[in-house]
């Protein structure tokens, strides 16, 4: 098994096939989109390979020390240029192959007009420990 | 006996056991210990006296514990093997345990955390999973919260105040996991209450008990949000109501008013309405009047913005609104609903939009993307 990280982005990815902001879509459209996403975690679940899932608020800075007995030095909120995480889903799965294949699963959650959105979705494995090899 | 009433014995068995001369942090991971036992061992077959077994597993812990530690610190070992008979704990011991846990020094996630071990005789992985932390993580909350209570002073414990506001911020924390925190919120102000005579503590019981009676509506199956107004009344509990709302009364007819018989008052008010157009808005802006003059928070005045919106109308509201800071969270919520009850359905499209944006939680976001999202249709339909 190997861990996956799913990310999604508020900005910084290449623009979605299907892109209207959501409050634009009818709200049948909304609610089959927030249903999609519901079910997806719990399949996931029920097929052992889901490990976390959070989302994260648009706020956010950068934060750097300013040396000792100084307050840390904060810059932002993040300039609309940068490129912005809204959350991730970890998965554990058996090959790359599964993790491409269920990001593409993902991606293709419901949007405006009852299309998939065709979102971008960013896909980065952990790094591991060596197997241990026995013979 | 249900795992309820065992957390129940769980402040006596500790205060006994500093009766008998313990010291707090080790008599504490002592009963933890023993809890933990009782859990798996009592599955087969409850034992006669389940309290008197708990003491005796809980003693034989902290010699355990406490010979180790004697012996690293190469001292004297002091404790007699037979304790010491006929020490009875009291109410007061109870008490002080609640005031060591929500003691001034410690960070409110740790005497959250502390409060619900010691007091509320929960175990650390429970407590874990209701905050979502690694059970380790959470075990060296508790460790060091008990070394900082130790380190300041037991004699120096906090005082009715600083418990209320643990008990509040438990309350707060709802349901998570397999512990219902707000079951054990309004077990453990029961307590507090018979143990302390004051009116805020009345108070604090009955707004809990007000809030949990709604609790099974306010939210669908899927964890979506169901706003007050459109909430299924008949699904309220209507004995925490009437319970609470005696509570409440007999609190405020003392005539010392305090910030959480004021919230329950409020709180009284919307449980009392069978439909939402009976809720009684004038009095409750009346309430939040008063609760401004002990919490003047802006989130008292944004919740008094709808008030007054609802008793007086939407511009009323809206000026009440422009008096509220602007960066309180769902500031923007309350904006677009006003606006929507004024009529100004573009703005209030818009600032739905911006609610969902900056919601505190997904649930949040998505239901003020649902409400963007249907007043955008309306708009689309009537262009």
């Amino acid at each position: 098994m190997a861990k996956y990280l799913l990310l999604k982005h508020y900005r910084g990815a290449p623009a979605p096939v299907n892109d209207v902001p959501m409050d634009q879509w009818k709200p049948d459209e909304v609610e089959a989109h927030i249903q999609f996403m519901n079910d997806f975690a719990s399949r996931l679940e029920g097929s052992g390979e889901f490990v976390d899932g959070q989302a994260l608020s648009p706020d956010g800075v950068w934060v750097r020390s300013d040396g000792e007995g100084r307050p840390p030095v904060t810059d932002g909120p993040f300039a609309e240029t940068k490129d912005l995480i809204a959350g991730w889903m970890v998965i554990d799965v058996d090959s790359y192959e599964r993790a491409i294949e269920l990001a593409g699963e993902l991606s293709a959650a419901p949007g405006a007009n009852g299309e998939p959105i065709h979102e971008w979705l960013e896909v980065r494995p952990f790094l591991t420990a060596p197997p241990t090899v026995t013979d | 006996m249900d795992d309820v009433e065992l957390r129940e014995l769980v402040p006596e068995v500790l205060s006994v056991l500093v009766r008998r001369g313990a010291d707090f942090a080790t008599a504490e991971d002592a009963v933890q210990e023993a809890l933990v036992r009782a859990l798996s061992a009592w599955d087969d077959g409850l034992p006669s006296d389940p309290k008197g077994w708990l003491i005796t597993v809980a003693w034989r812990a902290f010699l355990d514990l406490a010979r180790s530690d004697a012996s690293r610190r190469d001292r004297e070992f002091r404790y007699d093997t037979e304790p010491p008979t006929g020490l009875v704990p009291s109410a007061d011991d109870t008490l002080h345990l609640y005031f060591l846990c929500a003691h001034p020094d410690l960070t409110s996630s740790s005497a959250v955390a502390l409060t619900l071990r010691a007091v509320g005789g929960l175990t650390t992985r429970q407590i874990a999973q209701a905050y979502l932390v690694p059970d380790s993580t959470m075990a060296q909350r508790i460790s060091r919260a008990k070394r900082t209570v130790g380190r300041a002073g037991v004699d120096r414990p906090g005082d009715v105040r600083t418990v209320m506001r643990v008990l509040y911020l438990v309350f707060n924390e709802g349901y998570s996991g397999d512990v219902d925190l707000a079951a054990d919120a309004i077990r453990l102000t029961r307590q507090l209450a018979a143990l302390v005579d004051e009116p805020e503590i009345h108070g604090l019981l009955a707004l809990m008990l007000l809030h949990h009676a709604r609790h099974r509506s306010r939210t669908r199956p899927d964890g979506s949000i169901v706003p007050l107004a459109d909430q299924d009344r008949s699904q309220w509990d209507t004995g925490l109501i009437a319970e609470g709302i005696d509570i409440a009364q007999a609190a405020l007819a003392r005539g010392q008013l305090g910030e959480y018989q004021a919230q329950a008052a409020i709180a009284a008010l919307h449980a009392d309405a069978t439909r939402v157009e009976e809720t009684d808005w004038v009095q409750i802006v009346e309430w939040y009047d008063e609760l401004l003059r002990f919490a003047d928070t802006p989130i008292v005045r944004l919740n008094r913005a709808v008030a007054v919106g609802e008793a007086d109308g939407a511009p009323a509201g809206l000026a009440a609104l422009a008096e509220v800071d602007e960066h309180v969270p769902r500031r923007e919520a309350v904006a677009a609903y006003l606006h929507e009850k004024n009529g100004d359905l573009e703005l209030a499209a818009g600032l739905y939009a911006d609610a969902a944006r900056n919601a505190p939680n997904l649930a949040e976001r998505d239901h003020q993307t649902r409400q963007a999202a249907r007043l955008n249709q309306h708009l689309q339909h009537h262009r």
